[in-house]
Parts: C-alpha cells; structure tokens; sequence
C-alpha cells in the first residue's frame, strides 16, 4: 500500500494494484555522508571566511594585477607556448609511435632511443641545456656534409630564447605523447587495417583515414592531461632562461610589491581559467570521436551523403 | 580449366609453400578457379585456409610456389622469370580488384554503412561522391539494407554487418570474391540471411573462394570442393564426390565431425 497513504488506483483483473502504483520506497538513511557534507561545508565556509579577512592574502593587490598589461601578456606567453610546444609534440610523437610500430628495425631502435633519452632526464635539465644551444652550436648550416653549404643560420641571433623554449618543452613532451598515440593505434583491432589494406587503400590512407580516427578515442583522454600538465610546465621555461611567461613574470611583479601571495593568486587564476578552456575543448572533441560508439546519430558528414544518395536515386 | 577462348584462369595456385618462421602451413597447395566459379574450402582448425586466402590477396607473402589471379602474379613483377618485389602502390592495385569478405566483418567502426561502402571507391578509384553514394546505396538494396544505410556498425547485428561488408567488397566491381568463413560468428538464426545474399553473387557469375563450414552452402552453390588438411589439398572434385563419398580416410572423419 502506498505510504504516503493516497487512495490506490482500483486493481482490475488484468492490472493488478501493484502494476500501477510507482513504488515508494522509504529510502537508507546514510548519516555518515550527511554528517561528512556538514564538515566539509563548514571547513569550506571557514577557509573562504578566513581568505577573505586575512589581509595576506591582499585581494586588493589581487584585483589591482589580475588585469595588469604584464600579467595579461605573461598569460598570452603561457598561452602560446603550451601551444606551440604541445603542436611540435604531437607531430613528432604521432611520428615516434609510427617508427615505434614499423617492421624497419632501425626506425623502431631510433624511436626507442629518443624515448630513452627524453623520458629519462628532467625536462628542467633539458630545458638548461635548451639554454646553451647556441653556445654549443655557433651556426646551423643547410648543404652538402663535407660539401658545400646552402644557407647559414646563426644561432645567436636566429633563436630567441621563446624559440627554445617552445623546442625543448616540444621535444621533452613528444616522448610521452609518442607512447600514447602508440597506444592508441594498439588499440584499434588489427582487423580494421587489415579490411581498409584488402579494399586497395594505401598505407598512409589506411592510417589516417581508417586507424587513426578510431585510435583518437583512447588518445585524447590522456593527451587533455598533457596538455594541462604542459601549461603548468611552461613554468619552468626560466631555465633556458626565459622570464616572459605567467610564473616567472608574476613573481617578479611580487618582488616588487613584496608580498607574493596576491600575485600567486593571479596566477592560478589564470592557470585555472586556460585549464578550464582547455577542459570545455576536450568535450567537444571527444564528442567529435566519439562517433560510431557512444553516440548513434550519425555524423554530418555521414548525413550529407546519404543525402546525396538519396537524391541521385531519385 | 582454362576458357575456350585462351583466357587465363581467374585463380592459379602452383605449389604454393608459406612458412611462419619455421612453421610450415601450407605445403604446396596447387589449384584452379576458372572464371564464374564458386570453389569451397573446407578442413579443420589449423589447416591453413585463411592462410591460403591472404596469400591470394598478397596480405600474406608466400614463400615458395607461383600465385596468379586472372593472369598476373600477385606481388611480383616477373621480369624475365625473375620475381621482382611490387611497390605497395602496384600491390595495392591489385588488390582491389579482389573483394575480401572476413569472419568477424571488420567493418570500419567509426563510419556508418554507407560510409564504409563509400570509402574505397572514393579514396581508391577517385569516383565523384555523388556517383559513389548511389552506388553504394544501390548495393545496400542489393543486400537488403537500405534502411540502415546510416547505421554504424555497433548497431547493425551480426548477419547485417556482414552484409555491409559483402556490399563494401562489391563497391570495387572486384573480379574474385574471397570469404574466410563469413558465417562462423554469427548466430545460427541470421547465417542465412548472408548465405542467400551470396548464393545471389554466385548466380550473378561471381568467381569466389569460400571458405566455410556450411555444407548445405557448398553442396547446392560450389562448383568444386577443397577439403584441405595440415596445409595440403586432400581431396577435391565436384561437391557431391568430395561431400557424399570421399576417397580419402582424413576427408571422411573431418565430414563425420562436422555434418
Ligand atoms: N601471422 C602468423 N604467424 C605465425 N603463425 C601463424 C600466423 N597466421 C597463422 N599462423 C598459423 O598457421 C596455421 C594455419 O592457420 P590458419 O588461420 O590459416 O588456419 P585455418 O585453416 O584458417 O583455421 P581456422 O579454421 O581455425 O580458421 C595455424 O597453426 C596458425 O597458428
Ligand atoms: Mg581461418
């Protein structure tokens, strides 16, 4: 019978009265998850409490700098070279797993060596080193070894230090993007290459029309991931030394104001917030992949033609 | 077998030998097709069937022995006598005059039917989409499937799946159809909607080399049957001699375990 204690609907013979009624079930009391809500709540509303009372924390710094031209062009920095480093990454990873996964022996031992190398130093020491280049290497030369030479850049003036920096996080982030794209195409079953290699497509077609496509849907996860992680490890660019990105730029404000909690805060606001961009993006692009999965409408493209189909039988 | 007319068989298979490292698994397989013919391949587990199949389609490289199809080796260039290895370009260009029907479809998960029937003739032979959208939809009738021309594979069963992938081969105009046990992953209810869908085929003149385990299939549509066994050719001949009353001892208990 109903607890709330409302009339039940007459049972006919075909329905019985409990084919009718919703079921209206007393639910498990769960005191602990209450009592845990209650604690947390309460912590919470004492820290913002605190934050806000605690003249540390200098919120009126914090308003004066979130909108200072430096900070936003440090933020533009950081911007810029989490993209531009992540783009080289996923070119030479995509290009990494693909020796990785070659049956020629010497591009696989190449591809296992620069993982070797770039996996098992610290991306700080490689970014030092990034800084030394052109005191290791004076000029790069175009032409002929032994032979005669093309084109000479110097080194000094050719590559500003955003130059390396973008080159040596690029590099450093290419080996772990190279292992997630390996695993990716792994995961697309052998069967699919197989089919698209029986029809009469090429290798290359087969890749990027056929494997990579399905590979992308284990790829993006983990590679939103390193794209966080990378915004956040621009932040060692000061070893090559470059100075002009969020972290460092911020905390030299703070030398100035010398109080370095306000601008910290300035800066993870606007970590926060690319990370936030960068999440919303991730959505739509796993939705993009997801196609043939998860979602059952097919794509737009997938509807042009069967459009097109549809027309011409007409 | 060859034609009145002097053309070359469709399928010519001459001593063909394919080792895995030291695994020999096929042992000199020498047979026949001739144009318009169904040929069955039928034997055991193991006995190197879809292996023979991918040697014919050069996905497998053989390793001794002469593979032709309609004249022509596959994957060589023989200059002079002389085997000369293909550029994947040449080879792929033999290929897709070969349709390849697999036991568990393969069809291009991420795209829909009609994208799957679509793709070859689009990427491969540069047809307008205009003309390859209604081609592939008229092979999608041809199949039965019309409405589910949208359909991703994940949606599609097992028996409408293969037959998306029968459609798909068809869409390359090939000359010879290959199935490597196009029914075994299916629920017993829906194998007969592929098998008349390839019954079809062969009344329309397809040559095509099946292998499989349905008997009632090669009795009623083969031409010929292969029974192989540990990577040779047994004993073949028309389906009533080799299925009803087989000379060899092998033949017979592979029959009685599976009839
Ligand atoms: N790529 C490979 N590498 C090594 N051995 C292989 C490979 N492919 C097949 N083999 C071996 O070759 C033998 C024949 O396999 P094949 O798949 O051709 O048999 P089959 O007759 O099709 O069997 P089934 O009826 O089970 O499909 C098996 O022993 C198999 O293990
Ligand atoms: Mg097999």
């Amino acid at each position: 019978m109903a607890r709330s204690g409302q009339p039940a609907p007459a049972a006919t013979e075909t329905d019985p009265a409990y084919l009718q009624e919703r079921i209206d079930v007393v639910r498990r009391r769960r005191p602990g998850n209450t009592a845990a809500a209650v604690v947390l709540v309460v912590a919470a509303a004492l820290f913002l409490y605190g934050a806000a009372t605690n003249p540390t924390y200098g919120w009126s710094d914090f308003a004066r700098y979130l909108f200072d031209w430096r900070v936003i062009e440090a933020a533009r920095n950081t911007l810029l070279l989490t993209v531009f480093a992540m783009l080289g990454a996923v070119v030479i990873g995509v290009s990494l797993a693909v020796m990785r996964l070659s049956p020629n022996r010497v591009l696989q031992s190449s591809s296992w060596v620069y993982l070797w190398i770039f996996r098992g130093t610290p991306v700080y020491v490689q970014l030092v080193f990034w800084g030394l280049f052109s005191t290791i290497y004076k000029e790069l030369r175009l032409g002929i070894p032994f032979g005669p030479t093309f084109a000479t850049l110097s080194t000094e003036s050719g590559l500003t230090v955003f130059h390396l920096a973008v080159i040596g996080l690029a590099l450093n982030e290419a080996a772990y993007m190279a292992e997630i794209v390996r695993a990716g195409l792994s995961s697309v079953e052998d069967g699919q290459s197989e089919a698209a290699t029986a029809l009469g497509l090429s290798w290359w077609q087969t890749m990027s029309r056929i494997v990579l496509p399905q590979a992308m849907r284990v790829i993006i996860p983990p590679t939103g991931n390193e794209v966080i992680s990378m915004l956040k490890t621009t932040s060692l660019v000061t070893a090559v030394p470059y100075s002009l990105e969020l972290y460092t730029r911020t905390r030299d404000i703070a030398s100035e104001t010398f109080n370095p909690i306000p601008m910290l805060l300035v800066a993870s606001a606007w970590y926060l917030l690319f990370t936030s961009l960068l999440m919303v993006g991730q959505f739509y692009l796993e939705r993009h992949f997801a196609h043939g999965s998860t979602r059952a409408r097919p794509s737009r493209r997938a509807r042009a033609l069967s459009r097109a189909a549809q027309k011409e039988q007409a | 077998m060859s034609s009145p007319t002097g053309a070359p068989p469709m399928l010519r298979a001459e001593q063909v030998c394919k080792e895995f490292d030291s695994l020999r698994v096929l042992k000199g397989i020498s047979l026949e097709v001739a144009r318009g013919e169904v040929m069955c391949l039928i034997g055991p587990s193991g006995s190197g069937k879809s292996t023979f199949l991918r040697c014919i389609n050069h996905l497998e490289r053989i390793t001794s022995g002469r593979l032709y199809v309609d004249g022509e080796v596959m994957g060589y260039h023989d200059r002079g006598g002389r085997l000369h290895e293909m550029h994947p370009r040449d080879a792929a260009a033999q290929r897709r005059d070969i349709g390849m029907v697999f036991q568990r479809f393969n069809l291009f998960g991420h795209r829909t039917a009609l994208e799957n029937v679509v793709e070859a003739p689009l990427r491969v032979k540069g047809v307008p989409r205009a003309d390859a959208a209604r081609r592939a939809m008229a092979l999608l009738d041809r199949v039965g499937l019309t409405s589910k021309a949208d359909a991703y594979p994940a949606q599609l069963s097992g028996g409408q799946q293969q037959r998306v992938a029968i459609a798909r081969a068809l869409a390359m105009e090939p000359k010879l159809m290959l199935f490597d046990e196009p029914t075994s992953a299916l629920d017993p209810e829906l194998v007969g909607e592929v098998l008349d869908v390839m019954k079809a085929l062969a009344q329309d003149g397809m040559t095509m080399v099946v292998v499989t385990h349905e008997m009632g299939f090669a009795r009623e549509v083969a031409d010929t049957v292969v029974f192989m066994d540990d990577g040779v050719v047994v004993e073949s001949g028309e389906p009533q001699a080799v299925l009803t009353d087989p000379q060899h001892q092998r033949t017979r208990s592979f029959l009685s375990k599976v009839l």
